[in-house]
């Protein structure tokens, strides 16, 4: 699938802007300022952009736990997003929802997700939706490793595939659930393997190469599109934090992320790519860069002075009160 | 001196003496150990607040990291209790028995009653629960009234670190399916725990606080609310009977009603939502079998009837607080003959 300039400068635009985002919370993290869990996608922004470059507003997507990059290669608001992070009331979900409940149906974002394996069985939802609607959309679930190994993920392959619906299951394997590898808890060689055996096409891919990605979600995405059933795509990549923030990684071997960060990172890897290609400058990129900082540094100091929620908004949304 | 030790030290003991005593126990869950299949540490974990650490030194492959697919690792333990070992499965959180529940409520709690008295199931689900974290709808929920329903399962919510260690060994102990709710907000709190190992009997509500002129019946982290409130109402010369249910399946009627006999008066705290839940179940219990004793109107005080909100503001309204109780047995002082 040919990229324009205007695509690579966008989807380089939102690979830093996650990262962007995901680096800064990881420091404002640690001041004790933001409450919860939260879990950074930094290091995985490949996968996320490369699939949703290909998506439109008829196109939903399901998330993890670990949701804000996915958020943002959707199209969700910055502001809106850290507003709700910090818990303030201008947050994308009032700050009823926090890190690990982001969502923007607008958007066709239904949501990160506290429960792994609640977005697989969603999308298939999503997908019977548009199939009966005939709005051409697709649905989409990003599922980690471990969350491969949930039966919610298993009975959605299987329901897809007899329903011939338009899904795709994205597998990031980031090689870890919470501290298990998934070298142990897959018990065939790539989670891709299984596919098969819903016979639908499963293919593994790069993750930290955003072309890899975007290019095999392309295919998954225009079979789906034309009405030929679900796929399944793994993309093998890497977490550069703890699986959450406070986590002490000792399950993790020495400079292992700072080897990767040297030789796996997508942004560089893409970098390099399109300068070497002369697609692109590399003060074009440095550009973005900095605007993607200054992006950034206005969401967190708009969130740390947002109001939060008052007594008066604890009771809404629910359709009876006792 | 007594020892004392936090909530969390009393649990990870108890898994330890048990193992120890019994090699037909087992733990298991995700990341009870951790780091399996890694090239870093093994027991790397210890579950996400550590409670698991160091029992995999101790006790090797009977501490079983699981992938996450608790319908079969939770399923898996239910049917190794039927066939001999005593397993202590952890759910991580509560919130996560939706992903598991047909194990739970339609096989292990059916089996003893179901297959005519013949089948025992020893087995043991840890799982954390209550609100405080900023962790959010999917994270924080209180669901010892969902199992409580359920005839077969027993329901433990330890307030102390005592209590803790000595419901947990009970539990393990026990023939029948345990559902072990553990308040995530208790697990720093430190309170006198013995060496030794002991077993606290499941069915016997704790006095926790004496008093003539309002009983305050409640459990898990709420005991310590209902505490503080009566510590501050005895300022204005009311003394409350703070009552701890300890175990929701059995529950002690008969401590309940004696305490209501006593002072002719009941509030009811519960950290669940306030729709079937322990609060309206004692309320209407109480009203069954001591309404002669009653003074006046029962209070009920409860979370209110929404999902448990992620802000920090929002959660603190949320979550049932000293005041709250506080205001609740003046209401009932003020409305009793
Ligand atoms: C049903 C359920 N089980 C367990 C958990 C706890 N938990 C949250 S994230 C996680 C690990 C997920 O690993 P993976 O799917 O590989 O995603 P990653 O964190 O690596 O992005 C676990 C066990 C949960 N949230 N929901
Ligand atoms: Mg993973």
């Amino acid at each position: 699938m040919q990229l324009s300039r205007d695509d690579l400068l966008t989807a380089y635009r939102i690979m830093r802007t996650i990262r962007e985002f995901e680096e800064r919370l990881h420091v404002e993290f640690a001041t004790g300022d933001i409450p919860g869990f939260v879990h950074l996608y930094a290091g995985e922004e490949a996968s996320g952009v490369g699939v949703c470059m290909h998506l439109d507003d008829r196109d939903r997507i399901a998330s993890t736990h670990r949701g804000h990059g996915h958020c943002i290669a959707k199209g969700c608001d910055v502001d809106g997003m850290m507003a709700e992070i910090y818990g303030r009331r201008d947050g994308l979900c009032a700050g009823k929802g926090g890190s690990m409940h982001i969502a923007d149906l607008d958007k066709g974002m239904m949501g990160a997700n506290g429960i792994v394996g609640g977005g697989p069985p969603l999308i298939c939802g999503a997908g019977l939706a548009a199939k009966q609607l005939g709005t051409g959309g697709v649905a989409i679930a990003f599922v980690g490793d471990g969350g491969s190994n949930q039966g919610t993920t298993f009975e959605s392959l299987n329901l897809a595939s007899v329903w011939n619906l338009p899904c795709i299951f994205v597998i990031e394997n980031n090689g870890y659930a919470e501290s298990t590898s998934s070298k142990w808890s897959i018990a065939c060689d790539d989670a891709a393997d299984r596919a098969s055996g819903f016979n639908m096409p499963g293919v593994v891919v790069d993750g930290h190469d955003f072309f890899a990605v975007h290019e095999a979600a392309g295919e998954a995405i225009k079979r789906a599109r034309e009405g030929a059933g679900p796929s399944l795509l793994e993309c093998k990549l890497n977490r550069y934090y703890g699986h959450f923030e406070g986590d002490a990684q000792t399950y993790r071997g020495q400079d292992e992320v700072k080897k990767l960060r040297e030789s796996r990172d997508c942004l560089a890897l893409f970098r390099e790519n399109v300068t070497s290609a002369g697609l692109l400058e590399g003060a074009e990129l440095d550009a973005i860069d900095r605007e993607a900082l200054a992006q950034i540094d206005g969401a967190v100091t708009k969130a740390k002075t947002a109001p939060p929620p008052t007594a008066a908004d604890l009771l809404t949304d629910v359709y009876v009160t006792y | 001196m007594a020892r004392t030790a936090t909530y969390q030290q009393a649990i990870n003991e108890a898994l330890a003496q048990e193992m120890e005593r019994d090699e037909t126990v087992i733990v298991m869950g995700e990341d009870v150990a951790g780091g399996l299949g890694t090239d870093g540490e093994r027991d790397a974990w210890g579950g996400p607040l550590g409670i698991t650490k160091g029992l995999y030194g101790k006790y090797g492959d009977r501490v079983m990291d699981t992938p996450i697919s608790e319908s079969a690792f939770i399923g898996a333990a239910v049917g190794a209790a039927t066939a001999g070992l005593r397993p202590v499965a952890e759910l991580m959180f509560i919130d996560f028995m939706g992903v598991c529940f047909d194990q739970i409520f339609n096989q292990a709690a059916k089996f003893r009653y179901m297959f005519g008295g013949k089948a025992e199931t020893p087995v043991v689900i840890r799982t954390m629960y209550g609100a405080g974290l900023r962790a959010a709808a999917q994270h924080s929920q209180c669901l010892y009234p969902v199992f409580t329903h359920i005839p077969g399962l027993k329901v433990v919510t330890p307030a102390t670190p005592y209590d803790a260690k000595g419901l947990l060994i009970q539990a393990i102990r026990d023939n029948d399916p345990v559902i072990f709710c553990e308040h995530k907000a208790l697990y720093t709190l430190e309170g006198d725990v013995p060496e030794e190992p002991y077993a606290l009997p499941f069915g016997e509500a704790n006095i926790v606080r004496e008093g003539d002129d309002v009983s305050i019946v409640t459990l898990g982290r709420m005991v310590h609310v209902a505490t503080e409130a009566a510590d501050a109402l005895s300022g204005d010369g009311i003394e409350c009977e703070v009552v701890d249910l300890r175990t929701t399946s059995p529950m002690d009627e008969d401590t309940i009603l004696e305490t209501v006999e006593n002072t002719g008066r009941l509030v009811v705290l519960d950290e669940a939502h306030p729709r079937c839940n322990m609060a309206t179940d004692i309320a209407a219990m109480v009203c069954e079998k001591a309404f002669d004793s009653l003074k006046g109107p029962i209070k009920q005080v409860t979370a209110p009837h929404t999902p448990v909100p992620f802000a920090d503001t929002l959660e603190d309204l949320y979550i049932p607080d000293a005041a709250a109780v506080q205001k609740a047995v003046k209401a009932v002082m003020e409305s009793s003959k």
